[in-house]
């Protein structure tokens, strides 16, 4: 198939024509649905006129717990569109076999796989964990909200900003055709001429923007926020994993940026950082982006890891064994995981001994992560373990993240590496960790934080049928495709000849179909628990019997959190001051200093769509327009004054008593 | 010396069995005639640690052609092996106490205080610790021993290579979106079929036009990446006849599925028939690769059938490598002899034409420099002159097998930095072209 050439411009339009809007059916009929939904749910909420409820409550809302859930309900929704493109893959695959061509061409097919991967790390998986993180830590740490609200809420708008830009490129001319990290050469302008790439690097410029600043915005958090008596040391887990993603954020996205930009100078202005002449150099790339890319798995995991440190307490109703050791694991590991990255590439020529370094160190990291395995392992011993959802995830976690962490050590030898490298068994590996890992971590805590932000329990029956259906599903749709990487079966392939791998594809296409049953079932789990809410309903604030700080306020808890900042003893601060009989306070409540809603965020980074949008069409005069914009709306808000105001005394005393009236009622 | 530091560190019984396993021409410690007794076992374990069904199905990563890919492969099943000793119990671990602590099994001890045991911290940092000492060491020795860049020791278990064997040489070009393998004794080229002699050591000279492929045959030895404008090297060696699969291994643009090549172990005689047969032969015969052939062969095509060349022009890979097939381009190795001697100043700038190797795209480029006029041809000549460069010549980073195979033990492995630096003193203008670092 010969390439098609898009060489159209014009200056009110740039490189936008008729030849952007795709021509590939499946895409179409995508556009159509999505359309349909799009206008039937804009539709409703004009009906049932919601448009100034969400803007007010919602989108200029610079309360942590709603930016936290926003960010859950972006991840969930970037969620079914990474999903629907692996879905789309595994058919492919199931089917193009022996002259075959399946029902993809390399055109779409190479950007499927290319958006899956960048949607799923970045725009589902990264919201997951910055919404729980958001929602989780200021409560945990006994604070009325994050250190700079407004940034918060602009930090989740960019990230949306993004978000969005990604699902414009479905139905406005393409996504990149490289793979999800977009190595040069391929990359450059030689090789990618269009939009593709564009839309990938600006949609993750402007989205690494967002995640940056919220990562300054959690350390200046933690590290100023926490309730008096709450050092270091007494901080819960989730807290601690928290802290050491946020500094890898802080310390690793810059990186990305600077490769952004430089791959951006490249194709833009026509600079030569990575190109095959004038001096440039690819391999330079490949190391910059890994440089980012691997703190950034560990950006993903390691507050997992607190959620499932959390939980395994919880639901043992025991301390968690060995917090210090813990603690110092999650450090070791946010450390070397910037001395390991050449290991994404030992096949990219280096000396047997940088490979050897590279691969040492990385085994080392399986080290502190074994250690805090045994940690739960040791936190369930002697326990009362009640299997809920957000437990059943959890030793569902043990088990298959132990699978994954071994087949990760193995690529860590580069000999193996050299047979597995780009493999499906690379392929089955990381998804083994990320699923294992980080989906089902998100899965427990949503489960296990759902009471706590909405005053009622998610509905177990769905929650298990979507549990079992992950979990078959998952093995079935990845335990092929190891069998497929020892078969010598590389990743990104659309076409294959040899008969006797179809058979795996088919179980991994069944597997993935489970998983779409899971997917399901969670989406049916929310709708039949709002509906059932009143069943589920948790008055105390503590249904599963916690043990930090968030489990000792209501559910959900008021705008302010603490009406009076608690004080904290012990690690398990809640446990702690319910054994002691803590009495809540009841009067002498003063009025509370909160920051005031703004749109600047909601602006700002619509702005910044604007000109990524722009800059990807090569509207010039529109980028311009649209970077005046941010400058001047980013210093006219500098002269905002009334950004705060005070909830009156009368009010926290209301609020308050109804929940004693609620707790009484609950005979708590 | 290193056998005795890897020794001291307490490696146990695992090590020593992949010693036997992997490395071979050791004096026999068992009588001969009698099998060596780590090899069945590692392959009974991995029968355990890999379902039963993996044998059924043709797993070419464990069960290769190969003498190298084989050591890599038997170097899965071993740090497999390795960490199961750990990956178990946790997991057994996992569901014992889950099923013992369960709520509703009240027999069970409950105390809800317990949270630390010094004894136990010891054990769960320590026992993972172990495991990775032991596999760090086996990855150290591994990875210097199936270096891509060093040299054939050994036919196979049981042979050494001998000491005046002279690898045949394939330098292997991968293009968009098929397979250019040139011999250069023989003087014959290939698209897109790989015929190697088997027993004999093989030396691949790796490059790539245009993006970053990954050069990889499965059944005979790891991958290595094949970039544009470097070379990367790999060493390898078939231990058996018979047909294979290569293919690309690193995703490169629309083509890059059908980017296969049947590859084909052969007796010496075979190979020397085949041979013959491409330089004399009809079938697929098209001609001679010279530079204006290359350029048309470049251009990008997919599911390009096997193309035979009868003779290739000698200096055609060192140009492809120096990115300057075209006449009227400019050697990257002589922009960097100029770079390194202060460049021309502004006498340079008129001359960025000549450099361009794809920026602008990769055919308008080759066009412009396809027929250049008297005066860029001047200057061309005058620049060669300048930096008396001989174009095309990478450094020959190779790594020396050890002259005694006793290697995995340690013996005979280059102290570290030895490996990489020693032979590099005279790259200086050539060092981007290799990927080396």
């Amino acid at each position: 198939m010969e390439a098609v050439v898009h060489n159209h411009w014009s200056p009110l339009l740039g490189r936008l024509w008729w030849d952007a809007i795709p021509t590939e059916p499946i895409v179409l009929v995508t556009f159509v649905i999505v359309a349909i939904g799009a206008a039937a749910v804009l539709g409703a909420l004009t009906y049932f006129r919601l448009w100034g409820y969400l803007w007010k409550e919602w989108f200029t809302s610079v309360d942590h717990k709603k930016i936290g859930i926003m960010y859950m309900v972006l991840g969930l929704i970037m969620f079914a569109r990474g999903f629907a493109d692996a879905i789309m893959m595994r058919l492919q695959q199931a089917m193009a076999f022996g002259g075959n061509e399946g029902y993809l061409n390399a055109h779409h097919y190479d950007q499927i796989f290319t958006a899956h991967g960048v949607i799923m790390i970045f725009f589902a998986a990264m919201p997951f964990v910055t919404g729980l993180m958001n929602y989780v830590v200021p409560l945990q740490i006994g604070a009325r909200d994050v250190s700079f609200p407004f940034l918060n809420n602009f930090s989740f708008w960019m990230t949306a900003s993004g978000a969005a830009l990604v699902m414009t490129s479905l139905f406005l001319g393409e996504f990149g055709q490289t793979g999800w990290l977009a190595y040069p050469p391929l990359s450059n302008l030689a090789y990618s001429p269009w939009v593709g790439v564009d839309y990938w690097i600006w949609s993750l410029q402007v989205a690494g923007v967002g995640t940056l600043l919220s990562g300054v915005n959690l350390i200046a958090t933690i590290v100023k926020m926490r309730a008096p008596g709450m050092t270091m040391m007494r901080m819960p887990v989730f807290t601690w994993t928290a802290l050491c993603t946020n500094i890898l954020i802080v310390a690793a996205f810059p990186v990305l940026t600077a490769v952004l930009c430089m791959l951006s100078l490249d194709r833009y202005l026509g600079f030569d950082f990575f190109t095959n002449d004038f001096g440039g150099n690819a391999m330079m790339y490949v190391n910059l982006i890994w440089i980012w890319g691997h703190p950034e798995v560990y950006i993903l995991i390691l507050p997992l890891f607190g959620v499932f440190s959390e939980v395994t307490a919880t639901f043992s109703g025991k301390r968690l064994f060995g917090y210090t050791s813990m603690v110092y694991a999650t450090m070791v590991i946010t450390i070397l995981s910037y001395i390991v990255w050449l290991h994404h590439f030992f096949t990219m020529g280096s000396g047997a001994s940088v490979n050897s370094f590279f691969g040492i160190t990385t085994m080392v990291i399986s080290i502190p992560t074994g250690a805090k395995l045994f940690n739960w392992l040791f936190t369930m011993y002697r326990g009362r373990i009640r299997f809920e959802l957000p437990m059943m995830w959890t030793v569902a976690f043990m088990l298959t993240f132990t699978i994954g962490g071994m087949t990760g050590v193995l690529l860590a030898v580069p000999p193996a590496d050299f047979v597995l490298h780009n493999s499906l068994f690379l392929i089955a590996h990381f998804h083994n960790v990320i699923i294992g890992g980080v989906v089902f971590g998100t899965f427990a805590g949503i489960n296990y934080w759902w009471p706590k932000a909405f005053g009622y329990k998610l509905d177990p029956f769905w929650g298990k049928v979507s549990f079992w259906s992950w979990v078959v599903g998952f093995y079935l749709a990845f335990m092929p495709l190891y069998v497929l990487g020892l078969m010598g079966v590389t990743r990104r392939m659309r076409v294959f000849d040899d008969p006797s791998l179809q058979i795996w594809f088919v179980i991994a296409a069944i597997g993935a179909v489970l998983i779409a049953v899971g997917i399901a079932a969670m989406f049916v789990q929310f709708g039949v628990s709002i509906m059932k809410r009143d069943q589920l309903r948790d008055e105390t604030g503590d249904p599963w019997g916690g043990r930090t700080l968030e489990w000792s306020t209501s559910s959900p808890p008021p705008a302010y959190n603490f009406a009076v900042t608690p004080i904290v003893h012990d690690i398990d601060a809640w446990e702690d001051m319910k054994r002691c009989g803590v009495q809540r306070p009841t009067s002498g409540f003063r009025p509370i200093h909160m920051p005031k809603n703004t749109a600047t965020g909601v602006v700002l980074a619509g702005l910044s769509a604007v000109l990524g949008f722009a800059m990807i069409w090569y509207i010039w005069w529109l980028a311009a327009a649209a970077f005046a914009g941010i400058l001047g709306y980013a210093i006219a808000h500098t002269f905002n004054y009334k950004r705060d105001y005070h909830i009156p005394a009368e009010t926290v005393v209301e609020t308050e008593d109804a929940r004693t009236r609620q707790l009484a009622a609950a005979g708590a | 010396m290193s056998y005795v530091r890897v020794r001291s560190i307490g490696l146990g019984a695992p090590f020593m069995c992949s010693t036997e396993s992997h490395e071979m021409p050791r004096p026999p410690l068992h009588p001969p005639g009698a099998a060596n007794p780590a090899r069945p076992t590692v392959r009974i374990l991995a029968a355990l640690a890999l379902s039963g069904g993996l044998s059924a199905c043709n797993t070419v990563v464990l069960n290769p052609a190969g003498d190298v890919a084989q050591q890599q492969g038997d170097l899965v099943v071993m740090s497999t092996i390795l960490m199961l000793i750990i990956i178990l119990p946790v997991m057994a671990l996992t569901v014992f106490f889950a099923w013992k602590y369960r709520a509703s099994n009240k027999d069970a001890d409950y105390q809800p205080d317990w949270d630390h045991s010094t004894q136990l911290e010891l054990v769960i940092w320590a026992a993972p610790l172990l495991i990775i000492i032991c596999l760090g060491a086996l990855t150290w020795v591994g990875t210097h021993l199936l270096d891509p860049y060093r040299t054939i020791g050994r036919i196979d278990a049981k042979t050494p290579v001998a000491h005046d064997a002279a690898p045949l040489q394939v330098e292997v070009v991968a293009l968009d979106w098929k397979w250019l393998f040139i011999y250069p004794e023989q003087g014959i080229a290939t698209v897109n079929e790989l015929v190697v002699p088997q027993g004999r050591p093989l030396q691949f000279k790796i490059t790539a036009s245009s993006v970053m492929n990954s050069f990889f045959v499965p059944a005979m030895a790891g991958q290595i990446y094949a970039m544009p404008g470097m070379e990367t090297r790999l060493h390898a060696v078939m231990n058996r006849t018979g047909e294979f699969t290569g293919f690309s291994a690193n995703y490169s643009g629309a083509g890059f599925s059908n980017m296969r090549f049947a590859t084909r172990s052969v007796t010496d005689a075979d190979f020397t028939k085949w041979v013959s047969g491409v330089k004399s032969g009809s079938r697929n015969n098209a001609g001679a690769l010279d530079r204006a052939t290359y350029l048309k062969l470049e251009k990008p095509s997919e599911k390009v059938p096997v193309i035979h060349y009868a003779s290739v022009s000698p200096d055609l890979y060192g140009a492809i490598l120096d990115m300057c097939v075209e006449p009227g381009k400019m050697c990257m190795s002589e922009m960097m002899a100029l770079d390194a001697q202060g460049g021309l100043g502004k006498a340079g700038i008129r001359n960025v034409e000549m450099l361009a190797y794809d920026k602008y795209g990769r055919e308008a480029s080759a066009k412009a420099n396809a027929n250049p006029d008297a005066a860029a041809q001047r200057e061309l000549a005058w620049v060669r002159a300048l930096c008396k460069q001989e174009p095309g010549q990478a450094p020959d980073n190779t790594v020396k097998a050890p002259a005694n195979p006793q290697s995995l033990t340690g013996a005979g492995l280059s102290a570290p930095q030895s490996v990489a630096w020693d032979q590099g003193a005279d790259t200086t203008a050539h060092l981007s072209l290799t990927s080396r670092n």
